[in-house]
């Protein structure tokens, strides 16, 4: 009955925040609003969220963002850095790196931090979400740069968001089909 | 004090902006180039963005945060946007300096299914 009623009581909260930050205004009418708004949007897009987003560990995921804003603050000054000096260091490369992220969410935010952190953009992932290409702009080591968005990025999202999904996995067929 | 903090944070947005846009002329294939807008630009709009959250938390009455929303959203969008064009570019065999992998340029790919 609650499932049915408040389906994503995180998307709820998230929902109600960002209304709070785009009215600008922090005033108890405005969450009550915020509130409500979380509350109807979700029932409208169920479709978009077969599952129910869930978040094993919060407080790590705190840790984890921290982590990447400061990788960020690195990457842009690293990507500036060989933007200024020229093709010269530029030594492009794809890299496949094998997933063992299962769910749609981490996966998402995992292809997200690889994009916005040093020198690296996730490219392509295979049919079987597997394998996710990287290309990196400057890579000396292929396989110390999949290691090390492996163990940096990858762990602590399947620690945060499936620690107990473990092979073989439960995953569903991509059921998405384009228009055309 | 407040207007030499403010300045100087524009002034490090607009030189990381420039610097973004530097590398999709001056970087050697499109997978390279890829790289400038989707990170030197995040500092760029962030250093802006927090001028902005400076300027009008001190000029307006109660602070300002939905410049927040504005790099959060720009966290979210801008490396889809830079997956797509990527994926795409595999797809159609653009020119690329690094060898690409078979796998990914093979004729289907990804979840493309359409007849």
């Amino acid at each position: 009955m609650l499932g049915r009623l408040l389906p994503h009581p995180l998307l709820t909260l998230a929902l109600a925040l960002v209304w709070l930050l785009l009215v600008n205004s922090f005033t108890s009418g405005q969450a009550l609003l915020g509130l409500c708004l979380g509350w109807a949007i979700p029932l409208f897009t169920r479709r978009f969220w077969p599952d129910r987003v869930r978040i094993a560990r919060p407080w790590w995921l705190v840790f984890f963002l921290v982590k990447v804003l400061w990788d960020i603050l690195v990457a842009n000054l690293t990507v500036a850095l060989l933007i200024l000096g020229g093709r010269r260091f530029a030594r492009p490369a794809f890299v496949p790196v094998q997933l063992e992220l299962r769910t749609e969410l981490a996966l998402s935010i995992l292809a997200n931090t690889v994009s916005l952190t040093p020198g690296t953009v996730s490219a392509w992932l295979s049919p079987d979400r597997r394998t996710l290409l990287v290309h990196g702009l400057r890579v000396t080591d292929p396989d110390a740069l999949a290691r090390e968005i492996k163990t940096r990025y990858e762990r602590p999202l399947k620690d945060i968001f499936e620690p107990d999904i473990v092979e073989p996995d439960i995953f569903k067929p991509d059921t998405f089909e384009p228009p055309c | 004090m407040q207007e030499i903090a403010i300045s100087v944070l524009i002034v490090i947005g607009a030189a990381f902006t420039f610097i973004g846009s530097l590398g999709l002329a001056r970087l050697g294939d499109f997978y390279s180039r890829l790289h400038g807008p989707t990170k030197a630009t995040t500092l760029g709009v962030g250093a802006l963005l927090t001028a902005s959250v400076i300027h009008f938390s001190m000029e307006g009455e109660g602070i300002s945060l939905h410049e927040l929303l504005v790099t959060v959203f720009l966290f979210i969008t801008a490396p889809v946007s830079a997956h797509l064009l990527a994926k795409t570019a595999l797809h159609l065999r653009v020119r690329s300096i690094a060898p690409p992998p078979r796998v990914a340029s093979s004729s289907r790919t990804g979840n493309e299914r359409s007849a």
